[in-house]
Formats: C-alpha cells, sequence, structure tokens
C-alpha cells in the first residue's frame, strides 16, 4: 500500500473519510433545501421546474453531482464498513450496558440512522430522480405576457388531450408578445406523490433520522478532522443542532405536509 | 561479631570530591562487551525503569521483570508530594550541602555520609533528565519550574506535578524503558514474580521467576541482578504501600546471602486518612504537601475532644483559644513542617493522652480553614482589588487557590470519607509508609553478594533512621539514572570473560527445585485460615509492639508471638486453586510467608537498638520532655544482619563516620 | 452495624483465557458503606475461601486510584456509577441494601480476560514503546530552566499526562476504541517544546500500533471522556487527529 492508501486504511484515516464526505454532504442538503423552497411558491411549479432542469443540466452542477452520488455511496459504505469493524473490536459484548449515563442515544446510533437514511435515499431518487431522468413525466406550458407579466399555465397537451413531449427538459421560445416555456413538469409529479398519506408518513420519518443522525455527525464530523477549539466549537455544536438538526429536515418535512394538506 | 565482613568501599578524598574522582576512575566495559553482558532488572518503580532503561542505552542486555500487569503500576506512581533538587532556582540559600546537611540530620544522623552527599549532587540532574523526558512539572507564570517546601527543610527545593509528581516521573522512567522495549533492547517480563537469586560460586548469575499467569517457574541468567523491589511497609498489613507491594525479592536475595541492613527503621507518615473499620485494606496517604498550608490542631480541652467524637460539637464552631496546635506550640521554628518522625510521634502522644477526634480516639485534625481565609482569600482579594472583603468572600477567593494547589487530594479524601474536605477541617492519623531500612549496600549499591544490587527504597542507605519528603523520589532516580550506570562498571568490568551462563547449572536446577517445594509446600498445607488472616495478624502485633513507640518487654513479646504464627502458619494456612494457574492467594502466601520472617528481625532489630532515633523510638529512651534520645557513643552503626539456616541471624555493624557534619541533638523548636 | 447492606452481586467467572465463562451470583451481607468496592471484594473472597471455594481474582494494586490497575465494570458502566473515580475509590455508600451489582471484566478483542475479571492490557505498553516518549538517552538533558514552558502548556500537558493507563475509555466505548488512552500520550508531548522533534512520527507509530492491536475506530460518542476517572479531554483526540492529518500530508517519506 502507498502512504495515501495506507492513511485512509489507518482508524483516523476511515474518520477522515466519513466527516469529509458526511459534511459535503450537509453543504448539499443546505442548497437542495433552499432550491427545494421553490415548492412553496405559487406559479403552478414554473420556478421549481425552471431550477430543477438547471440543476440537472449545468456542466458545474452536474459534476458536483456525481460527486454527489459518489460520497453517498462511499459514506454510507464506509459507515457500514467501519461499524461492522468496530464491532468485532469487541467480540464478547457485556450483559449490561448502561449507554446513557455516559453518552447521547443518538452518537451510539449513528449506523442505523444511517441506514435508515440509505433506504429512504433510495425511495426518494427512484420516486424523483430515476422519474425525472427516466420515467413519464408530462410536460407543462406557461406562456407569459411579456407586456403584463401574467403567466398562464397549461398542460402539454395535443388537440386530443394526449399528453406532448419534446426532445429535452425545455424548450422557450417568443411568440408575439409571449414567451412559451415548456418544461418537465416534474413539480406535477411532486405534488402527485405526496397526496399518498404513506409517502408523506415516510417522509417525515426520515427527516428525523437525518435529524438525529446530523445532531451528532456535524459536529462530530469537525472533531475527526480536528477541529475542537473552546472558542469555536460552540459554535459548531450550535450549527449543527439549530441548523442542521432541526431547521433543515423541518423544511424539508414541511414540503411534503404542505402538498399532503395545503395543496 | 565480624566487622570485615562487610565494606562500604567508600573512596578516599575530600567528600565533594569522592563521587567526581571515582565515577571517572571507574574501570570502564567497552561497548562491544557490553552487548555480551545481561543485566536483570527485579521491580519497574522509579529506580528500576530509571535503571533498565540507562543501562540499556548503554548498550547492557537488559530483561526486567515486575508482578504488575505492567511496568507503569509500579508503587513509586503514588508518591503525590514532590522531588527534592538542590537546584536553589529560588535563590533562598540552597546547595548541594545543605540538602546533604538536611538529609543527614532528617535521617537523624544514622546514614552513610559518602551516599547521602553524592546523593545531593547528582540531585539537579534528575530535574534536568525529567524535564528532557516531557515530564510536565508545575511551573509559574514566566516558564520557569515551581517549588514548595516540605518538611525538615527551610528552603523551597521540592518539584512537583500537582499531587501527582510519582506519577508523572514513573511516567517518564516508564516512557524511557518502553522505548528500550521497543528497540529491542530490553525484554519486558510483566506479571513474573523473582522467587529466588540463584548463586554461582559465590556470584549471582541470575534468578527464578515465576509467571504468575501459566504458574510456569523459570530460570533466568545475567552476569548482575538489580533489586530495586521498594519497601517492606506492607508487613504492618495496613500500610500506605500497595496491596502487592512486599519484600519477597529482598527477602529471598537476604536468605541466599545479602545482608540487611537497619530493618527496624520504618517512617510512620503523619497524614493519613484515618482507618474507618475492620474491613480496612490499606492506608491512604494525604501528601506532606498538604501541611505547607494545613494547620494541625485538636482541643484543649478534654471534654471538647469528647464532645467531638461524639458528635455533639462540630469542630468548626469550636473557639480559637480553645485549639491547641501542637505543632506549633511545641515546635515554633518549623511549626507545621517539622519531620515525619516528629509529627507522627507528637499526633500519638495527643491522642493517647485522650485529644483524638474521630470514634476510635485516633485522629487529630489538619485544617485549611485559616489559610484558605487569611493567606490565600487575602492574597487574591488584594489581587482583585476588593477593599474590605466579607469572610465568606475570603474563604470563596481561597478555596479557588487551594483547589488547584490540593485539588486532587481533597477529591480522594472527600470520596474516601465522605466528607467535604474544603467545608471541614481533615482528619489525619500517622501510618506506615516508607522503609529506611532495606538491603545493605556499598558505595557502588552492590549488596553482600556480589554481582547482586539493591536500588531505591529496597536498599538501605540514604535516609538514615527518618526519611524527608520527596526524598525517596529522588533517591530511586539518583540510584537508577546517576549512580548504577557508573559503579555497575567496577562489576562487571571483570565479567567481560565470563561468557553466556549456562542456565542448566546445578545452582539453577536446586534453586528452581527449591522455589517449586515451597511452592508445592504451601499448597498442600489445605489449613483452615486464609492468606489475610495470617497478614492481618502478624499486621496487629507489629503496629503494637514494634510501630510508632517499642519497649524492650514488649518487643521480645512480639518475637515470641511472630515464631508462634509463623507455625501456625505453615501447617493452618488454606491457598485455594491450583498451582499451574493465575493464583493470586498463593502469590500473597508466599509474600505473607517472607513477612512473617522479616517481621522478626525487625523486632530484634529494634530490640538490640537501645536508642531512640527517627522513626525508632524506644520508650526506654526519651528526655524528660518526650523528645527520641539518641545514643552516638554505643549506636552509631549500621545493623547489618545476616541471615542464618532455621531463621536466626547474625549481627554486624558498619560504623557511621561523620567527618563533614557536626553531630548533633536534632531539634526543631 | 446498623446502615449496613445486603446485597446481591452477579460476578462473571472465567477459569482462564480459552474458558467460555459465565455468570455466578452472590449474595453479600453486612456491607458498611464505608468499604470501599474492592474491600467489599476481599469480603466476598475471604467468605469464598472460608467456603472452600476458588476467589473472584481481580486486578487491583494501589487502592488510591492512580496506578490504573483496577478495573471492574459494574452495572454497566467502568469503574461504577460515579464519575472520575476508579473502581478502588468507589465506596459503598453509593449503593443501598437489596442493591443487585452485576460485575464484568473489560471487554474488548485487545484486552483478553486472564481470568475472571482480571484483562490483559499490555496492548497499551505497545503502543506506549511504539512512540510514547521524547528520545532522550540519560544524561543528555540540557538544565531544566533552559526553555522556559508556559504555565498554560505545561498545566495543559500535564492535564493529558495524567491519564493512569486504566483503560476505562476502551471499556466504555462501544467500538472498544483506544483513541482517548494514545492521544492523551500523543497530546502531552506535543503541547511541550521537548516533544517536537518527533512529534509527527510519533502520531504515526502509535496510531499504527494503535489499529494493529485491534481496538475500534472513534465515533465521537464521548463515553471515554465521560468514564476517565482522571478526565482527560476528547480534546486530545482531536489534537491527534489534526496531528496525524499534518503528518501524514506533511511528511517526505513515500
Amino acid at each position: 500500500m502507498n502512504w495515501f492508501s495506507k492513511m485512509f486504511a489507518s482508524s483516523i484515516g476511515q474518520k477522515l473519510i466519513l466527516a469529509l464526505t458526511g459534511l459535503f454532504l450537509c453543504t448539499f442538503l443546505v442548497v437542495h433545501v433552499i432550491g427545494n423552497l421553490q415548492l412553496f411558491k405559487n406559479d403552478n411549479g414554473l420556478a421549481f421546474n425552471l431550477y430543477s432542469v438547471f440543476m440537472t443540466t449545468n456542466p458545474l452542477i452536474k459534476t458536483v453531482s456525481y460527486l454527489l452520488y459518489f460520497s453517498i455511496l462511499f459514506h454510507a459504505f464506509k459507515g457500514l464498513q467501519l461499524a461492522y469493524k468496530n464491532k468485532i473490536a469487541r467480540p464478547v459484548g457485556y450483559a449490561v450496558i448502561n449507554g446513557k449515563a455516559n453518552s447521547h442515544w443518538t452518537s451510539r446510533s449513528m449506523g442505523v440512522l444511517g441506514t435508515i437514511i440509505l433506504v429512504f435515499i433510495v425511495v426518494h431518487m427512484s420516486d424523483f430522480w430515476y422519474e425525472y431522468k427516466f420515467g413519464n413525466i408530462p410536460y407543462a406550458k406557461y406562456t407569459e405576457n411579456m407586456s403584463t407579466g401574467e403567466v398562464k399555465f397549461e398542460r402539454y397537451l395535443s388537440e386530443a388531450g394526449e399528453p406532448l413531449t419534446i426532445n429535452s427538459k425545455k424548450e422557450e421560445y417568443v411568440e408575439g408578445n409571449n414567451k412559451i416555456i415548456i418544461v418537465k413538469d416534474l413539480y406535477e409529479e411532486v405534488s402527485e406523490e405526496f397526496e399518498n398519506p404513506f409517502l408523506v408518513m415516510v417522509y417525515i420519518l426520515a427527516m428525523f433520522a437525518i435529524g438525529f443522525h446530523l445532531f451528532h455527525g456535524f459536529q462530530s464530523g469537525f472533531q475527526s478532522i480536528g477541529l475542537n477549539h473552546p472558542r469555536y466549537s460552540p459554535a459548531i455544536k450550535f450549527l449543527g443542532l439549530w441548523v442542521f438538526s432541526i431547521l433543515v429536515p423541518a423544511l424539508f418535512a414541511a414540503m411534503p405536509i404542505y402538498f399532503l394538506l395545503i395543496k | 561479631m565480624s566487622a570485615n565482613k562487610i565494606d562500604a568501599k567508600i573512596p578516599d578524598g575530600a567528600l565533594e570530591q569522592k563521587w567526581t574522582k571515582y565515577r571517572s576512575t571507574v574501570p570502564l566495559v567497552n561497548p562491544a562487551n557490553k552487548r555480551n553482558l545481561e543485566v536483570i532488572v527485579v521491580g519497574s518503580g522509579l529506580a528500576g525503569s530509571s535503571a533498565a532503561a540507562s543501562l540499556s542505552e548503554l548498550g547492557y542486555k537488559v530483561k526486567v521483570f515486575c508482578f504488575q500487569d505492567s511496568p507503569r503500576r509500579a508503587h513509586s506512581i503514588a508518591a503525590q508530594g514532590g522531588i527534592n533538587a538542590a537546584k536553589n532556582y529560588q535563590n533562598d540559600g540552597d546547595s548541594v550541602y545543605r540538602l546533604f546537611y538536611d538529609t543527614i540530620k532528617g535521617g537523624d544522623y544514622r546514614a552513610r555520609e559518602s551516599n547521602v552527599y553524592r546523593l545531593a549532587e547528582v540531585s539537579a540532574n534528575i530535574i534536568d533528565q525529567c524535564v528532557a523526558q516531557g515530564v510536565p512539572f508545575a511551573r509559574e507564570y514566566g516558564g520557569m519550574l515551581d517549588n514548595r517546601s516540605f518538611g525538615g527543610t527551610q528552603v523551597k527545593r521540592t518539584f512537583y506535578a500537582a499531587g501527582q509528581t510519582g506519577q508523572q516521573l514513573l511516567l517518564g522512567a516508564y516512557s524511557a524503558l518502553q522505548r528500550q522495549i521497543g528497540l529491542g533492547a530490553v525484554s519486558m517480563y510483566t506479571r513474573h514474580e523473582m522467587l529466588d537469586v540463584v548463586i554461582i560460586d559465590g556470584k549471582c548469575r541470575g534468578i527464578i521467576a515465576r509467571d504468575l499467569i501459566s504458574g510456569k517457574i523459570e530460570r533466568h541468567t545475567a552476569h548482575a541482578v538489580l533489586l530495586c523491589t521498594g519497601g517492606y511497609g506492607n508487613v504492618f498489613f495496613l500500610s500506605t504501600n500497595a496491596m502487592g507491594s512486599n519484600v519477597t525479592a529482598a527477602w529471598k536475595a537476604h536468605k541466599r546471602g545479602a545482608f540487611f541492613g537497619n530493618p527496624c527503621f520504618t517512617q510512620i507518615h503523619p497524614t493519613c486518612i484515618p482507618v474507618s473499620g475492620d474491613h480496612q485494606s490499606k492506608l491512604t496517604l494525604m501528601s506532606e504537601s498538604l501541611r505547607n498550608d494545613g494547620r494541625i490542631w485538636v482541643p484543649k480541652k478534654k471534654e471538647d475532644a469528647a464532645a467531638i467524637r461524639e458528635g455533639r460539637l462540630n469542630p468548626n464552631d469550636l473557639k480559637e483559644e480553645d485549639r491547641d496546635y501542637y505543632l506549633e506550640r511545641r515546635y515554633p521554628a518549623f511549626g507545621n513542617l517539622v519531620p515525619r518522625d516528629v509529627a507522627s510521634r507528637a499526633a500519638k502522644e495527643r491522642c493517647d493522652a485522650g485529644f483524638g477526634v474521630n470514634q476510635t480516639g485516633e485522629a487529630v485534625y489538619l485544617d485549611f480553614a485559616h489559610n484558605m481565609k487569611y493567606k490565600y482569600g487575602k492574597k487574591e482579594a488584594a489581587k482583585k482589588g476588593i477593599t474590605n472583603p466579607t469572610e465568606a468572600q475570603l474563604t470563596e477567593l481561597g478555596k479557588a487557590v487551594v483547589k488547584e494547589q490540593y485539588g486532587n487530594l481533597f477529591d480522594m479524601y472527600h470520596q474516601i470519607t465522605g466528607v467535604n474536605p474544603y467545608e471541614n477541617p481533615m482528619m489525619i492519623y500517622p501510618a506506615v509508609h516508607y522503609t529506611m531500612g532495606g538491603l545493605w549496600v556499598d558505595y557502588n549499591l552492590m549488596t553482600t553478594v556480589p554481582g547482586l544490587y539493591a536500588l531505591g527504597e529496597a536498599n538501605f542507605s540514604d535516609h538514615g533512621a527518618n526519611r524527608l519528603g520527596a526524598s525517596a523520589l529522588m533517591q530511586g532516580l539518583a540510584d537508577g539514572y546517576f549512580v548504577i550506570p557508573y559503579t555497575i562498571g567496577a562489576y562487571l568490568s571483570n565479567e567481560i570473560r565470563t561468557g553466556n551462563i549456562n542456565p542448566d547449572h546445578e545452582a539453577f536446577v536446586a534453586a528452581e527445585k527449591s522455589v517449586s517445594e515451597t511452592l508445592q509446600k504451601l499448597m498442600s498445607i489445605k489449613g483452615s485460615k486464609s492468606v489475610d488472616y495470617f497478614h492481618k495478624r502478624l499486621g496487629k502485633i507489629m503496629w503494637d509492639k514494634c510501630g510508632m513507640a517499642r519497649n524492650a518487654e514488649g518487643l521480645k513479646q512480639a518475637i515470641t508471638d511472630i515464631q508462634q504464627l509463623r507455625s501456625e502458619f505453615w501447617s493452618d494456612v488454606r491457598i485455594p486453586g491450583d498451582l499451574n494457574e493465575f493464583n493470586p492467594e498463593l502469590e500473597k502466601a508466599g509474600r505473607v510467608a517472607d513477612f512473617i520472617e522479616l517481621g522478626e528481625l525487625m523486632c530484634r532489630d529494634a530490640l538490640n537498638r537501645n536508642e531512640s532515633c527517627g522513626g525508632h523510638f524506644r520508650e526506654e529512651y526519651q528526655t524528660e520532655e518526650g523528645e527520641a534520645l539518641r545514643d552516638d557513643e554505643n549506636f552509631s552503626y549500621v545493623s547489618a544482619w545476616e541471615f542464618k539456616p532455621g531463621v536466626d541471624w547474625e549481627l554486624h555493624k558498619e560504623e557511621l563516620k561523620y567527618e563533614n557534619i557536626k553531630i548533633a541533638q536534632r531539634s526543631y523548636k | 452495624m446498623s446502615g449496613n447492606m445486603n446485597l446481591t452481586l452477579k460476578v462473571w467467572r472465567q477459569k482462564n483465557k480459552s474458558d467460555k465463562g459465565r455468570f455466578e451470583t452472590y449474595p453479600v451481607q453486612d456491607i458498611s458503606p464505608d468499604m470501599s468496592f474492592l474491600e467489599m471484594f476481599d469480603v466476598l473472597n475471604e467468605k469464598l475461601i472460608n467456603d472452600g471455594k476458588e476467589p473472584v481474582a481481580f486486578d487491583h494494586d494501589c487502592r488510591e486510584g492512580i496506578c490504573g490497575m483496577c478495573s471492574m465494570f459494574i452495572n454497566g458502566r467502568p469503574h461504577g456509577p460515579l464519575q472520575g473515580v476508579t473502581t478502588c475509590q468507589l465506596h459503598m455508600r453509593s449503593f443501598k441494601t437489596g442493591d443487585t451489582i452485576v460485575v464484568e471484566p473489560w471487554r474488548a478483542k485487545a484486552f483478553p480476560v486472564i481470568k475472571d475479571l482480571a484483562v490483559d492490557r499490555s496492548a497499551f505498553d505497545r503502543i506506549i514503546a511504539s512512540g510514547g516518549f521524547i528520545s532522550v538517552n540519560t544524561g543528555n538533558a540540557q538544565d531544566a530552566n533552559a526553555t522556559p514552558i508556559g504555565k498554560d502548556d505545561a498545566d495543559a500537558s500535564f492535564a493529558a499526562a495524567m491519564c493512569i493507563g486504566c483503560g476505562a475509555c476502551v471499556a466504555a466505548c462501544k467500538n472498544a476504541s483506544a483513541m482517548l488512552f494514545v492521544s492523551a500520550k500523543i497530546s502531552q508531548f506535543a503541547l511541550l517544546p521537548q516533544g517536537q522533534p518527533e512529534r509527527n512520527q510519533r502520531v504515526l507509530n502509535m496510531v499504527a500500533q494503535m489499529d494493529a492491536e485491534g481496538f475500534g475506530s472513534c465515533t465521537n460518542t464521548g463515553a471515554c471522556e465521560a468514564e476517565c476517572p482522571k478526565g482527560i479531554s476528547l480534546s486530545n483526540i482531536a489534537r491527534m487527529n489534526r496531528d496525524f492529518i499534518g503528518a501524514q500530508l506533511s511528511s517526505q517519506k513515500v
């Protein structure tokens, strides 16, 4: 083994991998939640659909997204591998363990919480990412009156009412005084999916898992890369609690609830 | 009496020149030959670890044995207060001579001048060495080393690391040792107990050891064997020593011909936590450094003492004028910082007179309230610019300082007694702590058996009849780091032609056989009483009759009692388990068997010494004020006892000559 | 005596390394609240010996909380219910009459059981031998005050150096990780000027040895810090992590 693989094969190196991928995923979550806030916009999904197109076509973002998929898989794989390795470090267990006396339950349940999240990601990706890329998502047509700014929404259908498609995710052209935008209507897909209370429930539970996972994970990541400082660590803990374990999951959870109850 | 049997081999010349000259002329062993010479070190405390590491650095092949699971556990780890060194960093008039003088005087003029002077000379190097190893001594804000004062001295020369100095020094020596182990230069045998030394043609050639896990008896050869096995305070059952501390290695050497020096010189430490009940397994020391700031007192009136004992009176409520600060009263020059023997006897005197303050009547107060408030509280208030601070404010401010200085000791006290020492005065009582006596050694630290050395507390050499606080760590490390690496050359330079020693030599076979037979005998008794039962009985005899105060009649009785106990032990001890397994009861049994024999020798030595000096107080020999009465005319010698078959002894004497110090009545008044 | 307790002990008994081991239940009577936990075991052992049974083997030595030898896992926690205390300094006043107390040995692959409650912690010694020292031969030292060391650094180094090597951190950790122990030694030297020349090599060697011994990896649960009888801080682990990463990235060796 060369020094580089040796470094990452060591116990600290493995933590380092988990920390770096984990913290990267945290930054992704922030971007994801901010982008998805457009679901709450009352524009029949125009902004959200345009955002979806941008996210899936911009070359830079596409590159980052591959890094993201890799991070998710690697984080999960390394996490599970580490959990297994740590398990065999104690071949005979204790008859009585009083874990709550010395540590928070989330820190002792990262493997379980992580596995729940991994399952959720599979569900989530097949619901939206797969559908968006390979499924039959209908198109929407937005007609914007360029002088009034008024936008008219309609389904992109043939005269017979059959769904029409185009060869890309989005088409944009000007017709007289109107700007026409034809775009894949992921928004419609979202609102349809979230009419299913069971699925909404799954999403909410998953958000709890993410919240608990990050309650420990966010600040733990900093500790793993060696950042523990009496002046700054409290701020990291504050951020971990209020932003990553409460605010972000709460906003995510609000989306399915919004579609189920309000829309 | 054969005076010629022992020769201290003190180099000629002026005291200040002896060591410098000697170490420059002592024969050397060249590096190529060192690789062929094996040295066994038994014990891994300060003396053992430092000696093993230093000898290995020089190139000798070293094997180290300890009975604990790691060399880091040796009982040096528990030393609290500090280590002395004549650095004079405080500019308060310290010097090598003054440290030498204080040590001889503190030892009540029963130590060997040349050894003590050498100890004082190398003391400064120890601090340098330890700092270089990364020992985190306490420092001042400017980054310089801090010092505190200890009993029996009027300068501040004690270096410390909070209340854990021994731990830090041992971890320093341990890390040096582990470095050599990592380099493959030292072979470490943990959980091994030395059970005999092997002598071939009059020279020590190795040891027999038992692997404590498998029970296997092993032979180990060496060109020299160093016993760094600590003291024998556990002969009293209750002492501040660790549970495993024992005399066995030294005793086996003694039985093979090494003379035992001054066995009756035991140190009873004045500040220990009093006994709480019959279940007590050991006693816990509260560092002498506490006497820097704690004031020792008992009530002036017996009825107050009785009221406190019965819980009717809270000591905090007793008025200042009703308290007897007896050390300050009797010894105004040194006050609470008199040497240990003096402080212990004074406490016993007050308690015997009926002024003791706990339920058993065997405790005095060590009170921080005054200094907390007025020494530290006022200083802190002045620093913070608080004018007219209230009493409560002073206490609060002072408490923070005391916490910083003694926090771990206060916590320990709280933990053991369940009483908060920040709110209430501590209760203390003397307890067995250290043994000045040990294997007799010459200037080279060699015993009367050629090739067999004794270092640290295991030898008798430097502390006379009483050891000053913070000097044990100094001696252990001096012997290991700076004495033995030179003096061992005097012997090993003649061993370069010896070649490998044959472990199948008949002496090894015979020694192994005798060890096995003793163990089998112990296992075969299958009596009715546990080992601890005998140990406790021995301890009680020793404490009552050979403890803080002794007299001829009691000692004679004790000798009879111990002989009786010995025969009972060998016919009625019960040891469960098997020979060939991890069997702590068997280990204990072997140790107690040796303690019983040692106990008898201690009583004989105490009976022989018709004087009072240092830790040895014979009631028949005291001044009218109750101070120890020394007899320099007849007893200015080291008792070196030779073991004779059938558990008997012959006394040899090493006359002590004081050429550089005027012997005087020891006074701390 | 009044206030004395009757207790039920469930103690792990294991004849030797290869034995499977099992729990045995022992009642103990008339236990004084002033006894230490180990003195209570002395009472139990005395009784077992008198009954012709084998006493429980357990490690102990100084009985004043500094040698690090005692090592009992009591009711699900290393060194029992109190914080900042070793087993020998745990007193029976922390329990009440009628309690059942479960006592197990430290459990870790790197700490195999020797007998009953005694385990083999020599892995710690090997880790120290791999780099837990400053390489200075006897006699090489300069004057102790030649290099001033700020009080804060000296104090912080001391705080790390207080580790007694008992292994409670490993016992408490759900991963049986030894990182608190290792990082304490690394920090002690990393905070001192004397420790700088070997700083990088030390952390690399000690971490490698720690991994080779079969300890688990740290997941920052903080259980070690909470159970450490000497209050060694988790910040030491962070320091070790950053020293390790720094040493790996800056090393000239390939």
